[in-house]
């Protein structure tokens, strides 16, 4: 086994050196009917080539269709990466490090998640920003229990019924054993925006937070100033929840439209989609939460010859200080992940982040206009929903394309309805090919 | 001539300082190039109000694609990581990460994958997914896993309220967790968000939860037990089986803190200890890499009883292939957007496959003899608090140090000047002072020794020189940094000047 | 060598209570502040809330540590030293003068006199060290 150094005469050396008789007598403080009898039934070991073998196989079978022909956005945007982010995340000194608790030994991964933590705050407009979280999903859990936590007292979160089912249903799971109330507010069946009266009449006065997602997962860009004036006569928090980060180039940003905190997902940024996992999740908050954050936080300061140094810091929110009282359990986030984000919007900077986000408007909005069928009048960012029942969707999968994803399992109003995602993937050829099937 | 192996640092190549990312380049440069849109070129302020929109962002960096470059490698070249040297923290299991591991999560069809493809159209992901389960349940000896949670602390989520979703579908959540007082901090923490009181219980005097201890808090009232095992000493929770029984005698469950599961793999399985649910941290056993914090991956795994309450979807067999389950109403519910950290799965799963049985067994066998011959090589010069044999990872405390006025946090100081990084030090908080070494497996036995001669040569300094640990590191690209400054006057951000 | 003034009256959870008629002065005592290590952060209550004796009334951290504070008395909180906020640093400089924390209209006269004199908390100190 290539990555296990010991010979059986250095096995036996250590073995003497430590005065045992075999490698199962270092087990013997393991009472003998604890410990297993057999063989592991496991594959046999396969050398690297045919490792190699077997998982292309399993992955090629992912690629039936291929990504520029996948249509498919409800969270997980597929975007170019440069290959120059992958080249740098390969850099063993970035992903064979540990959390950086040893500020000396880690300046590297430190500075990296204080550029990733300015890159949160310049797009959302947002004073401060974490480390990262796992994911969007997690983050509004997060953000919801911030609110709790700052709001004493109140008891309420009202989402808005257009944020992602998944983000929603994580909430209610994070939120079991808060005794808190998740009330969720329809959304408009005309334009796809949340409906900014009903919103209002649900914020009160025991409402800790009101979350609405923007761009939400109809793809509609919402009116978060609504939802900020709703949120501030009822005295409680708004968050906006911001799934495809990139539209951030493009819209105004949550915190300079009233939001206390904007969460979600980062990913859009140097991720590849992986199946749905690793993004990156992020949570913005304003300065007067600083104590309340959840995760990390790196903040700058000097070392002992009065260079510019960064360390993790604040750490008294987190478990390993405060325990059964910290703000959240989370230790490890999405380091990696934020250093790939972080890497692409240098890469992208000003302009180009701007022209990325603007290319991914005029594709979708080609596309949707192209496609017709159009089930929403809300303006959109690169995500659109279509009137297209299975046998629509079964004839383009036919023809060679995922047009889209189904909404009727979280959405049984929609069931003949599908969410399409467009971004700078899909050349006008493949939307025009699409449109023809559709 | 220092004879070999010689791991001090030598000459240093040049290490060049590098700026933030922000504040410099050039109005108009960028990194990236895009097509054309092909498109017509339609403006958003044609159908969105000004105020929903913005300009540029101010502060965005303006650099060319080599700037970025080496602005990255420079910031690489000042992190210290597995691939440069030994890693030795206690508790986290810094093993080697694969580097066919990397390739295997980089196919494209892997990568590409979008996870809300038609399942006839993800079945290798979801085939690798359901025999990754599989493995984990043969490895803890559990009847089934769930491979969604993010991390350990998510997955100690997970498990706990599956504890209080079993709880509830018998009348009673209940309301205490209790939690030894050697655990991480992840677990009162975990118990608290679950809705539990966290109750904690002192170890005996050889460093092991007594049965004693757990009955004399058991009550209708307490949901579980969350222990670690081997524990955070690294040493064997042999009462584990008794303490179980105590448990389910009233009504409660037994959660295993995985973190330490690489002592057991295929030696012992948590499953025949009584154990009901438990997390595995893929980053750490499994061998996938630690991000710099992250992305790591939690999966758990549960007893029968405990089945019906996994997370959904779950993955289930079809016909001959495989999907996702969503129809399952005990269930917890979503723990996330999608399906888990999928990457991380690819990974763990190529080094089983490359491991096999006997690979895996070997691994914790070899994790155990190198972190037994590092306690043999270190016992001389550093006090052990508790003399009970020990597994994976062994923890000394600064008692003989602290007679000279050196603490535990000096001698990880000083031990970075010697070329390695530091082990996990003041944790857990049952020792005062603590130092606590995990080699893992994947050093080989001279680096073993090399790594005991630079604390045993630190301990000697302690008694000669206590000065210069106090000064350590001093070759590092910073020294000490001000932790006070940071947490006082909190600076997290560069911000652009105003224009 | 830590100082502990005759005049004060000590708690187990090493807070300082100076009595000037009902109103008492608390603080933490010289020695909860080396072992806390240097003070980055108070979180003290407003001027009218009311503070229960043994009950916590803020937290004070360091880098790596937090710990509540305990009111030796129960009353309302007719002062506080508000520029430890923004100077926490005082709290390790100057525990007793500059350094303290909340002044407190005491309801319950008798409220300080379990609490230990300076003897006995140098005492209590150092059985707790053992």
């Amino acid at each position: 086994m290539r990555y296990l150094p010991h010979t059986e005469a250095d096995i036996r050396r250590l073995l003497g050196a430590v005065g045992a008789p075999s490698l199962d007598a270092l087990f013997s403080s393991i009472p003998e009917p604890l410990r297993l009898s057999r063989p592991l039934e496991l594959p046999p070991a396969a050398d690297e080539r045919a490792l190699l073998g077997e998982l292309s196989a399993l992955a090629e079978k992912n690629l039936r269709v291929p990504p520029e022909r996948v249509f498919l956005g409800a969270g997980a945007y597929p975007h170019h990466v440069p290959v120059a982010v992958d080249q740098l995340l390969l850099r063993s000194e970035f992903y064979t490090a540990y959390t950086p608790y040893q500020p000396e030994l880690a300046q590297g991964t430190l500075q990296a998640i204080f550029e990733f933590q300015t890159f949160v705050c310049l797009l959302t407009g947002l004073p401060v920003a974490n480390a990262s979280m796992y994911d969007g999903a997690t983050a509004c859990a997060e953000a919801a229990l911030l609110a709790l936590r700052l709001r004493r007292g109140r008891k309420k979160i009202v989402v808005s019924r257009a944020l992602h089912p998944a983000w929603r249903a994580t909430m209610r799971t994070y939120l079991a054993a808060t005794g808190s109330e998740i009330v969720e507010v329809p959304y408009d069946g005309r334009t796809g925006r949340t409906d900014g009266a009903a919103l209002a009449a649900a914020a009160d006065a025991r409402t800790a937070l009101v979350l609405v997602g923007s761009p939400n997962y109809f793809g509609v860009v919402e009116d978060v100033r609504e939802a900020a004036a709703a949120a501030r006569q009822a005295g409680a928090l708004l968050a906006v929840g911001v799934a495809e980060a990139l539209s951030l180039g493009l819209l105004a940003p949550p915190g300079e439209l009233g939001a206390d905190l904007a969460v979600g997902e980062f990913g859009s940024f140097g991720g590849a989609v992986s199946f749905g996992g690793p993004g990156v999740g992020f949570f913005a908050a304003r300065e007067e939460h600083l104590r309340q954050i959840p995760g990390r936080l790196c903040g700058e300061t000097v070392d002992a010859e009065g260079r510019r140094a960064y360390v993790l810091t604040l750490a008294t929110r987190e478990q390993h200080i405060r325990r059964a009282s910290a703000t959240s359990n989370i230790c490890t986030n999405h380091a990696l992940g934020a250093l790939a984000a972080t890497i692409h919007l240098g890469l992208l900077g000003k302009s180009g982040l701007r022209s990325l986000a603007l290319l991914n408007y005029r594709r979708a909005r080609y596309a949707r206009q192209r496609i017709g069928r159009a089930r929403f009048s809300g303006p959109v960012f690169n995500e659109f929903v279509i009137e297209a029942d299975a046998a629509v969707a079964a004839r383009a999968r036919a023809a060679g394309f995922v047009a889209g994803l189904p909404l009727g399992r979280d959405y049984p109003e929609l069931s003949g309805a599908l969410l399409t995602c467009v971004t700078e993937l899909h050349e006008k050829t493949a939307i025009d090919a699409l449109a023809k099937v559709l | 001539m220092k004879p070999f192996p010689d791991t001090s640092p030598g000459a240093s190549g040049l290490a060049l300082r590098e700026g933030l990312l922000f504040g410099r380049g050039s109005p108009g440069r960028r990194g990236t190039d895009l097509p054309a849109a092909g498109v017509p070129e339609a403006e958003p302020a044609a159908e969105l109000p000004a105020e929903l929109l913005r300009a540029e962002i101010d502060g965005l960096p303006e650099l060319s694609e080599p700037e970025v470059v080496r602005h990255f490698v420079r910031l690489s070249q000042w992190n210290y990581a597995i691939d440069s040297g030994p890693y030795p923290l206690g508790s986290c299991t810094m093993k080697y990460n694969p580097k066919s591991a990397e390739a295997a999560a980089r196919l494209p069809g892997f990568a590409a994958a979008h996870p809300l493809l038609p399942e006839e159209d993800c079945q290798g992901a979801l085939a690798l997914g359901f025999a990754l389960e599989r493995a984990l349940c043969e490895i803890t000896g559990l009847a089934a896993a769930t491979l969604q949670p993010a991390a350990g602390a998510h997955g100690e989520l997970c498990g706990m309220l599956m504890v209080r979703a079993y709880h509830v579908a018998r009348g009673n959540p209940r309301k205490k967790v209790l939690v030894p007082d050697s655990a991480h901090g992840t677990n009162p923490a975990t118990a608290t968000l679950a809705g539990y009181q966290a109750v904690e219980i002192a170890s005996g005097p050889d460093g092991v939860v007594t049965p004693a201890a757990i009955a004399g808090a058991l009550d209708e009232d307490v949901a579980a037990l969350m222990l670690t095992n081997p524990n955070t000493l690294g040493i064997f929770e042999r009462n584990v089986r008794e303490i179980a029984t105590l448990l389910h005698e009233k009504g409660a469950l037994l959660y295993n803190d995985g973190a330490n599961l690489n002592a057991l793999a295929g030696v012992a399985r948590p499953g025949d200890m009584g154990v009901d649910v438990m997390h595995i941290n893929l980053h750490k056993t499994f061998g996938t890499p630690h991000g710099g914090g992250g992305p790591g991956s939690g999966p758990v795994a549960v007893a029968l009883p405990l089945v019906p309450f996994l997370p959904v979807p779950t993955i289930r067999r079809a016909g001959d292939g495989f999907a996702l389950d969503f129809d399952r109403p005990q269930s917890i519910g979503r723990l996330r957007t999608f399906w888990g950290n999928f990457g991380m799965w690819v990974r763990a799963y190529a080094l089983l496959r490359e491991w096999g049985p006997d690979g895996l067994r070997r691994a914790a066998q070899l994790a155990v003899l190198n972190a037994n011959y590092l306690r043999q090589l270190l016992s001389p010069a550093y006090h052990l608090p508790y003399s009970a044999p020990t597994l994976h990872e062994v923890v000394f405390s600064d008692k003989l140090q602290k007679a000279h006025g050196v603490s535990a946090l000096d001698v990880a100081k000083r031990l970075i000047d010697h070329g390695f990084h530091p082990p996990t030090i003041y944790f857990p908080l049952v020792v005062s002072g603590a130092l606590m070494l995990e080699p893992t497996e994947t050093e080989s036995p001279e680096t073993v020794e090399a790594l005991a001669a630079a604390l045993l040569a630190i301990a000697a300094e302690a008694a000669e020189d206590p000065a210069a640990l106090h000064a350590a590191p001093t070759r590092t690209l910073v020294r000490r940094v001000d932790e006070v400054r940071a947490a006082r006057k909190p600076v997290l951000r560069w911000h652009p000047k105003p224009r | 060598m830590a100082s502990y003034p005759e005049e004060l009256k000590y708690t187990k959870d090493h807070e300082w209570a100076r009595a000037s008629g009902s109103r008492v002065t608390v603080g933490i005592t010289e020695h909860a502040q080396e072992q806390l290590g240097e003070v980055v952060y108070v979180e003290l209550p407003k001027v009218g809330e009311t503070v229960t004796k043994g009950e916590p009334f803020g937290v004070v951290e360091s880098t790596k540590a937090v710990s509540e504070l305990f009111s030796p008395v129960s009353g309302k909180v007719v002062e506080v030293n508000d520029p430890l906020t923004d100077s926490p640093a005082t709290i390790n400089e100057d525990p007793y003068e500059e350094g303290w924390m909340i002044q407190v209209e005491a309801t319950q006269p008798g409220d300080l006199e379990d609490l230990m004199n300076a003897k006995a908390y140098v005492e209590f100190i150092e059985e707790e060290a053992e």
